[in-house]
């Protein structure tokens, strides 16, 4: 079972073909990064996997079942989850909530079973309070549990929403520029949490533009320029690949 | 909020709810206290809608005024058990508040203000020129609250009974804030896109959670009715929905102990101010400006972080 099948993925805005008849398949368990210069269709393809933008024309199979066009509050239940370029943390709230926001699609919604605190609410949010405690260790958060989002570093936020999304266990993980921002030792100890998430066997789905950080973690890289690919394959067939090369470095005149 | 600032809430509200009849206040004090719990519920239920959930409604009284008045009329011109008048108003004002929530709740900031004023606006129109049955603007008698046999009456009673609506509006409140459910409703006011993303129904939340405060609002409308036993469109008027957003605010968002401080504040102040003879709106406002300047998050919000500092 393949984790993502994009067929002829393509999404307009007005007369802009921002993704345009793009095709791949993602692997399960696999770290696959998306990569090209900007303006290249990277985010617009995220926000098509994750729900937020409806495909032009195209076809979408999340672990095989059909997922263009439905919403991302579907996918979530589905077993998706994502991250944000422009990060998403709700500053309202204290860290480890933030956290437990993201076990949502498993736990009971209700308003009157809440309000009443019947004991299956109480065990089932105690248990996700240990649980996205230890999510927090995991990300490399553990001094900062009883924080207050408001509080936290840029790249401790960063770390936070890789915990908010794992908090769901998701099966398919999109990462959308994680590293964007951080400095060289945050960026080497990211690249440290893709590899442990991956052996979880959460397949990612990685947008970034640190390259060392991409060849580093990667199985199979796919290139995008203009929304189309250029090229796909392993780390070392995407460096050696002469278009590629020409995309980000210019052509010799 | 931490497990010891809410049990010390906790503590000071129910002291102050039981200690108050021990004092043998006298009728104005019993009215004033009584007040104040009725504002301090529908504060408390608009908080949950605005504070947390972050979705203004700047038409809330509206809601306070339907019940009133479905309460009113039932009872008055139809002869309805107050009981039975109070159901069918908050039955009404959830059907109400279902059937526009989708339309108004897909707008945001600034329009979602503008919507929610407008329906305020149009439920006073109403009870202002329905006068063959709720009396215009000169406003209609309430005959007293009775089940059965058995009238309320006498401050006691009413004491009593707001003080277990309140308490039951805290606990609730306080345990629904603190669930999944209520994470989510903060989640949407910090990022509506991370709450979709991970898996919340953003506008079935919403939906629910404005109906929720607007019932809630009926209801203390319905009770409000039969205390004063008179009302007038005011009851649901513009100038009241103002102030009901202004105890949310200057009480602090997103805190239960807050919508009290804010409503029983707001409700004392024009009383304490009425000294100052005309002076009273500027001082008011005056001091509804220094508190936005100096504590920007409202009283306790304020209040409770400086403790958390000292006392990491």
């Amino acid at each position: 079972m393949n984790a993502i099948v994009a067929k002829g993925l393509t999404k307009r805005f007005g007369g802009v073909a921002a993704v345009d008849d793009l095709s791949f398949t993602v692997p399960q368990g696999a770290v696959y990064a998306i990569i090209g210069p900007n303006g290249a269709g990277k985010t617009t393809v995220i926000n098509l996997l994750s729900g937020l933008y409806v495909p032009t024309s195209g076809e979408i199979a999340l672990l095989d079942r059909s997922a263009a066009g439905r919403s991302p509050e579907e996918l979530a239940r589905c077993g998706l989850s994502r991250t944000f370029q422009n990060i998403q943390v709700c500053m309202n709230m204290d860290a480890l909530s933030n956290v437990m926001i993201g076990a949502h699609v498993h736990l009971d919604p209700g308003f009157a079973a809440a309000a009443l605190r019947l004991p299956r609410i109480r065990k089932a949010d105690a248990e996700l309070r240990a649980r996205a405690a230890e999510l927090m260790s995991f990300v490399g958060l553990s001094s900062q549990i009883k924080s207050r989002a408001s509080q936290m570093s840029y790249g401790g936020l960063k770390r936070l929403e890789i915990a908010r999304a794992l908090a769901a266990d998701p099966k398919v993980l999109l990462l959308d520029e994680p590293a964007a921002g951080l400095n060289h030792t945050e960026t080497d100890a990211m690249s440290d949490l893709i590899a442990q998430i991956a052996e979880r066997g959460v397949t990612v789905v990685l947008v970034e533009h640190d390259m060392k950080l991409v060849m580093s973690v990667s199985h199979r890289i796919l290139v995008l320029n203009y929304g189309r690919k250029l090229a796909e394959g392993s780390p070392a067939d995407v460096r050696a690949d002469r278009d590629v090369i020409a995309a980000y470095l210019g052509v010799p005149a | 909020m931490s497990g010891k600032t809410s049990s010390f809430g906790w503590l000071l509200l129910l002291a102050m709810l039981a200690v108050f009849p021990l004092l043998s206040p006298g009728a104005f004090a019993y009215d004033l206290a009584i007040r104040c719990m009725i504002n301090a519920v529908i504060v408390i239920g608009l908080n949950l809608l605005f504070g947390y959930t972050g979705q203004i409604s700047l038409g809330h009284a509206g809601f306070v005024g339907l019940g009133a008045y479905m309460s009113a009329i039932l009872t008055a011109r139809f002869g309805w058990s107050p009981v039975f008048a109070l159901l069918a108003g908050a039955f009404t004002t959830a059907l109400l508040a279902f059937v526009i929530a989708r339309p108004i709740l897909a707008l945001k900031g600034h329009h979602l203000a503008m919507a929610t004023l407008g329906l305020g606006i149009i439920i006073t129109i109403i009870l202002n020129n329905e006068m063959e049955y709720t009396g215009g603007s000169d406003g209609m008698s309430v005959p007293a609250f009775s089940v059965g046999y058995w009238t309320l009456s006498g401050d006691r009673g009413w004491y009593l009974l707001l003080s277990v609506c309140l308490v039951a509006t805290v606990i609730g409140t306080l345990n629904l804030v603190s669930s999944p459910a209520g994470r989510a409703l903060q989640a949407i006011h910090g990022s509506e896109i991370a709450a979709r993303v991970a898996g919340i129904d953003v506008t079935g939340i919403k939906v629910k959670i404005f109906v929720l405060s607007a019932v809630i609002a009926s209801v203390m409308g319905s009770l409000e009715a039969h205390y004063l036993e008179f009302i007038t469109p005011e009851t649901a008027g513009f100038g009241r929905s103002i102030t009901l957003m202004t105890m949310v605010v200057v009480g602090g968002m997103s805190s239960v102990g807050g919508s009290i401080v804010g409503a029983v504040l707001l409700t004392l102040l024009p009383q304490a101010l009425t000294a100052l003879e005309g002076g009273e709106t500027i001082a008011f406002g005056l001091i509804l400006v220094i508190t936005m300047i100096f504590l920007p998050n409202g009283l306790i919000p304020t209040i409770r972080d400086r403790f958390a500092r000292q006392r990491p």
